[in-house]
C-alpha cells in the first residue's frame, strides 16, 4: 500500500520518499500549513533548517516557522516583530504602572494620617495580540508559566 | 570610469546589480553580513517578492523586521522569534500579577485606615474581582523551554537591527 504524499511533495508535485524531512511536520491533511511555510521561506530553507535540528526539535521548529509565516503573511511590513514591539511597550507601560503603585504604597505606608484617594484600577491587559492556542505544549512546562 | 559598486545582495548573488535592483536601497555593500542572514533565512527571490509587493515607503521597515527575525531564527534555529514573544509574554504578566497584587495593597490599606471612606472609583464587586482575579486564566499561548534571552532586544532600539 503507497503511503499518501506529505502536503510539501504534494504542493512540489514530487513523489514523497519514505524518509521526506517534511513528511511529519507538513501532513497531507493540512495543505495551507506548507503552503504559508513555502510562501515565505520557500521548500529548501525549511528543508535545510529542519535538517540541521535534532529530530526530536524538529517538530516545534516547524511550528514555530509555520506561526511566523502566518503573521508575515499577515502582516508583510514588520511580521511578529510587530507582536515583539507591542510586548516591550505593554512591558514598559506595566513597570511605570507598577513603579507608580509601589510608591502609592510608600507614600500611604509612611503617612497614614493623611487624606487617601482612591485609586484607580486603570490598567487593563491587553492580549490582543495573543497567539493560537495551538502552541501550548503542556510537554515544556517551565519555570516561565508556573 | 567605473558604476557605483554592486548592493550586498548583488554582490553575494554574483550578478549585476541593476540600476533599479530592488534590494540596493536596504542591503548596501558595506553591510555584507545583513543581506547574508536574510537570504540564508528566507531567500533572495522570496526577500524580492516580498519587496516588491509592498509600496516602496514600507519596504526598509520590512527590511529591518527581516533582518530582525532571520537574525533571531539564527540564533535559535527551534524557536526564532517565537522564543521572544513567549518570553516577553510571560515577563509582561509576571508584571501584571505584581500590579494587581500592588493594587490590592493599596486598597487594604485604605480600608485600614479609612474604613468608611467610599471608594468611589471601584465598587464592590469590582473589589472582589480585583481581590481574587486568578491571572492563570490569561490564554498562555506558549510553554516553549527555549533559551531565547539572546535574542530579547527591543526592535525599535536597536539599531544595528532596525533602519
Amino acid at each position: 500500500m503507497i503511503s499518501p504524499r506529505c502536503a510539501a511533495c504534494k504542493y512540489l508535485r514530487r513523489r514523497c520518499p519514505s524518509d521526506c524531512i517534511f513528511s511529519l511536520y507538513f501532513p497531507p491533511n493540512d495543505p495551507q500549513r506548507f503552503a504559508c511555510v513555502h510562501k515565505i521561506y520557500g521548500a529548501s530553507n525549511v528543508a535545510k533548517i529542519l535538517q540541521q535540528l535534532p529530530s526530536n526539535l524538529r517538530a516545534q521548529a516547524a511550528d514555530t516557522l509555520y506561526f511566523e509565516a502566518q503573521y508575515r503573511i499577515q502582516d508583510p511590513v514588520y511580521g511578529c516583530v510587530g507582536i515583539i514591539s507591542q510586548l516591550y511597550q505593554q512591558l514598559h507601560d506595566a513597570e511605570s504602572e507598577l513603579a507608580k503603585t509601589q510608591a502609592e504604597i510608600a507614600f500611604l505606608n509612611c503617612n497614614p494620617q493623611e487624606e487617601v484617594q482612591p485609586i484607580e484600577a486603570n490598567y487593563s491587559a491587553n492580549f490582543n495580540y495573543l497567539l493560537p492556542d495551538q502552541y501550548c505544549h503542556p510537554s515544556t512546562q517551565n519555570s516561565w508559566f508556573s | 570610469m567605473g558604476g557605483s559598486s554592486p548592493c550586498a545582495s548583488c554582490k553575494l548573488l554574483r550578478r549585476r546589480c541593476a540600476k533599479d535592483c530592488i534590494f540596493a536601497p536596504y542591503f548596501p555593500s558595506d553591510d555584507p553580513h545583513k543581506f547574508s542572514i536574510v537570504h540564508k533565512v528566507f531567500g533572495a527571490s522570496n526577500v524580492s517578492k516580498m519587496l516588491q509587493e509592498l509600496p516602496i515607503h514600507q519596504r526598509a521597515d520590512a527590511v529591518s523586521s527581516l533582518v530582525y527575525e532571520a537574525n533571531a531564527r539564527v540564533r535559535d534555529p527551534v524557536y526564532g522569534c517565537v522564543g521572544a514573544i513567549s518570553y516577553l509574554q510571560n515577563q509582561v504578566s509576571q508584571l501584571q500579577m505584581q500590579l494587581a497584587v500592588a493594587q490590592a495593597e493599596i486598597l487594604c490599606i485604605q480600608m485600614q485606615q479609612e474604613p468608611n471612606l467610599p471608594i468611589t472609583q471601584m465598587d464592590q464587586d469590582e473589589q472582589s474581582l480585583l481581590l481574587s482575579t486568578n491571572f492563570n486564566n490569561i490564554p498562555q499561548c506558549f510553554n516553549f523551554a527555549s533559551s531565547s534571552s539572546n535574542v530579547i532586544q527591543d526592535p525599535l532600539k536597536r539599531e544595528s537591527l532596525w533602519i
